[in-house]
């Protein structure tokens, strides 16, 4: 609760105008907007009360239509009504989706596949735009102004070109992109799970198409993703084909029925299903064409043990989700159940067996990602002010760990792994040669010690440092990373200021799996990092030392040394060079050369110390010291 | 029914009226805006309506417009600490729900 000022009389403030912010869940089947209003987050509903919109743009004759009507239309014009785009986002020709590249004309484009329809060329942005440009004005109708801004849900697999499509989308819609969230990220939300105690969580998404598995790991607020898995070809839409088939032979229906008959059966299918989330018992009365009727009992039974198979099909990648997570289901704190197919049943009994707990499942399973999205938009777009007890952290992480490359090929970590984003670290580097008037950083993403094992992903040169004795500059390195995963390096020379500048975005192309695999590697093979790490750092050490005593040789070797002694030195210098070149990587040997090369010129050092101090002081009284 | 204030608000307005030097009391009034339907204002009164009610509580009087009492019926206005913030809070038994900022409230 605000806390209030006495006013002067007629000046009090009048309270803030609040911002319109909706959440926007894009979905491959379905999409929906919600908002928050006097607290509580909503669906927002159409003009004909309907809150789920089908994802489907279909490019007529003349108009351009979306949704529920395009859907009805989708098998008379199949080319040009374009369903599930969502799998097509930030994809390339090549590795599209096999059934889409079935279903529709695709053509290869710069950076991104085209479908070619009546109205032309369409990319997945564009589509995705026309979706999400139905849903703004129905949220601009029903609240009754311009949107301040969005939060768009995506899955949590999502590499950073299908991320960087959502959001081009929302752009060409008109959309102010507050952020994007993943979904079972946003499901937790709505849950209310981000003010809850810590532990683990995992959300069990069946939507229409596509079953996704996630699971999360909050602490302090911070939901970080510890492992996705699913199955892109399950969905409700299986448990209704099924059910379908079922029907067509008890009621003996002819195999090859006309396409209206076809589609009927399925909508009696899918309204059948419907109902038995909510009955024992159902009969599917329907009539076809050719006075051909029907009327099939059905019970909830006999509709569990036909989709046995398809449910046992959905726990299979949530094992599998659990493994890579190195979690048992005993873990789980509690099962967040996302999409229309959880109402089921016996799906619920599926996950409920499987992690030993009832699932969190009293939210509308449509809605609740919307609704979680809506929250963040809320907070995002400024309605609640500090204080409140809502006031939520960005909730992300950076997935690997960014640093830089430095002497050696070595890895200096600036971001390690997990670290929450939005996030700014800095860390201090010098030269490494006398007069060195350059430096070149190289950006690396991942978790091992060695740049050639990690992921690069930009470089740039800093130019301009004044020249001085290796060691002596100062250069400041920041790795910066906002609130959408945006890394910017910046490095600058604090003495005479010069700097320079990258951004990149980490984890452009890198997909799950990938990531997966640069972990496990990181993990595997600890120890022979660190060995390598010692080894380099070892070679770097006794080179920069042999440059050093060559360039003092060089400089007072004539006038402070013996030629005896000088043959000392050179010998040390000699004996360690020979060793580093000889490649045989033993790092204890050259550490045992470093040392020799150190005790042998150090009474030189010495000697050169003395000199520039009797340089400094020489004709000088005392009075000017 | 009526209007109270808390001890702590009590001496708080009354140190602020001290330093204003001028005003007679406190108006609490009731404007529709805001999130939520409806908006608390507080300000210092200079001079009193015919129309409004006058309570008094802990020592200061309260001034209220007739058509913001029904919603402010039995409120009490209470001074309180927050961290690094400290401002008035109504304790409003009329009001349902808040906005999540709580600079609204609906009944």
């Amino acid at each position: 609760m605000a806390l209030l000022q006495i006013a002067e009389p007629g000046l009090a403030a009048a309270p803030h105008q609040h911002r319109l912010a909706v959440g926007i869940d894009l979905g491959t089947t379905n999409s929906l907007v919600a908002t928050v209003a006097s607290g509580m987050a909503r669906a927002l509903a159409d003009d004909a009360g309907h809150i789920l919109l089908p994802s489907v743009v279909r490019y007529g004759e003349t108009e351009m239509i979306v949704g529920r009507e395009a859907r009805a239309g989708q098998a008379d014009d199949p080319l040009n009504t374009i369903a599930s785009v969502k799998r097509l986002m930030g994809r390339s020709l090549a590795d599209a989706d096999a059934g889409m590249r079935s279903h529709y004309r695709l053509s290869d484009g710069p950076g991104m596949v085209g479908i070619e329809t009546r109205a032309g060329r369409k990319t997945p942005v564009e589509v995705s735009a026309d979706i999400l440009r139905s849903l703004r004005e129905r949220a601009e109708a029903s609240l009754g102004g311009e949107l301040t801004g969005v939060v768009i849900t995506v899955p949590a697999y999502f590499d950073d070109a299908q991320r960087q499509a959502t959001k081009d989308a929302a752009r060409l819609a008109g959309l102010n992109v507050l952020r994007l969230l993943n979904e079972p990220t946003a499901a937790a939300i709505a849950y209310g799970l981000d003010n809850a105690a810590e532990g683990i969580y995992a959300v069990y998404d069946l939507g229409g198409g596509t079953f996704d598995i996630s699971i999360l790991k909050l602490t302090r607020g911070v939901f970080e993703v510890l492992a996705t898995n699913g199955d892109p070809a399950l969905g409700g839409d299986d448990f209704d084909h099924l059910l379908a088939d079922w029907l067509k032979a008890q009621a003996s229906l002819p195999d090859d029925m006309p396409v209206e008959d076809r589609r009927r059966l399925l909508a009696l299918a899918r309204s059948v299903k419907e109902s038995l989330s909510e009955l024992e018992l159902t009969v599917a009365t329907c009539s076809f064409s050719n006075n051909v009727s029907i009327q099939v009992p059905v019970s909830r039974a006999t509709f569990s043990e036909l989709t046995a198979d398809l449910v046992a099909r959905s726990l299979r990648p949530v094992r599998k989700a659990l493994r890579d997570a190195n979690l048992g289901a005993e873990d789980i704190k509690g099962v967040v159940m996302v999409g229309g197919s959880t109402r089921m049943p016996h799906v619920q009994a599926a996950v409920e067996k499987l992690f030993g707990s009832a699932p969190l499942n009293n939210l509308d399973p449509d809605q609740v990602v919307a609704l979680g999205a809506a929250m963040q938009a809320d907070v995002l777009a400024g309605n609640r002010k500090s204080g409140s007890e809502a006031d939520w952290l960005l909730l992300d992480v950076c997935p690997l760990s960014l640093g830089l490359e430095t002497m050696g090929g070595l890895v200096e970590k600036i971001v390690p792994r997990n670290s929450t984003i939005p996030t700014a670290r800095a860390q201090d580097f010098t030269t490494y040669k006398d007069g060195q008037t350059a430096m070149s950083v190289h950006v690396v993403q991942g978790e091992r010690e060695i740049v050639s094992e990690c992921r690069s992903l930009a470089r740039f040169t800093l130019r301009g440092i004044p020249p001085m004795v290796a060691g002596a500059a100062r250069i400041r390195v920041t790795f910066q990373i906002d609130a959408d995963g945006l890394l910017s390096v910046t490095a600058r020379e604090q003495t005479s200021g010069v700097e320079a500048h990258v951004e990149v975005k980490p984890s452009y192309g890198l997909g799950d799996g990938e990531v997966a695999r640069m972990l496990l590697d990181a993990y595997g093979t600890g120890e022979i990092d660190a060995a390598t790490r010692m080894l380099r750092e070892a070679q770097v050490e006794a080179r920069r030392l042999i440059d050093a005593t060559e360039a003092a040789l060089a400089a007072d070797g004539a006038a402070l040394l013996a030629p005896p002694e000088r043959d000392v030195v050179q010998k040390a210098i000699y004996a360690l060079a020979e060793l580093l070149e000889t490649d045989e990587g033993d790092t204890r040997k050259i550490r045992a050369a470093t040392d020799a090369l150190n005790a042998a010129s150090g009474d030189f050092a010495a000697r050169r110390m003395d000199a520039s101090i009797k340089r400094a002081l020489a004709g000088r009284s005392l009075e000017t010291l | 029914m009526s209007i109270t204030v808390t001890e702590k608000a009590a001496r708080h307005i009354q140190k602020t009226l001290d330093k204003r030097g001028k005003g007679v009391g406190l108006r609490l009034a009731v404007k529709t805006s805001g999130c939520s339907g409806m908006a608390y204002a507080l300000e210092f009164a200079d001079e009193s309506q015919p129309e409004d009610l006058i309570f008094e509580s802990g020592g200061v009087k309260l001034l209220v417009d007739p058509r913001s009492l029904p919603y402010l019926e039995g409120t009490e206005l209470d001074f309180v600490r927050e961290g690094l913030n400290e401002g008035f809070k109504f304790n409003n038994p009329n009001a349902k729900a808040e906005c999540g900022c709580g600079e609204s409230f609906a009944v």
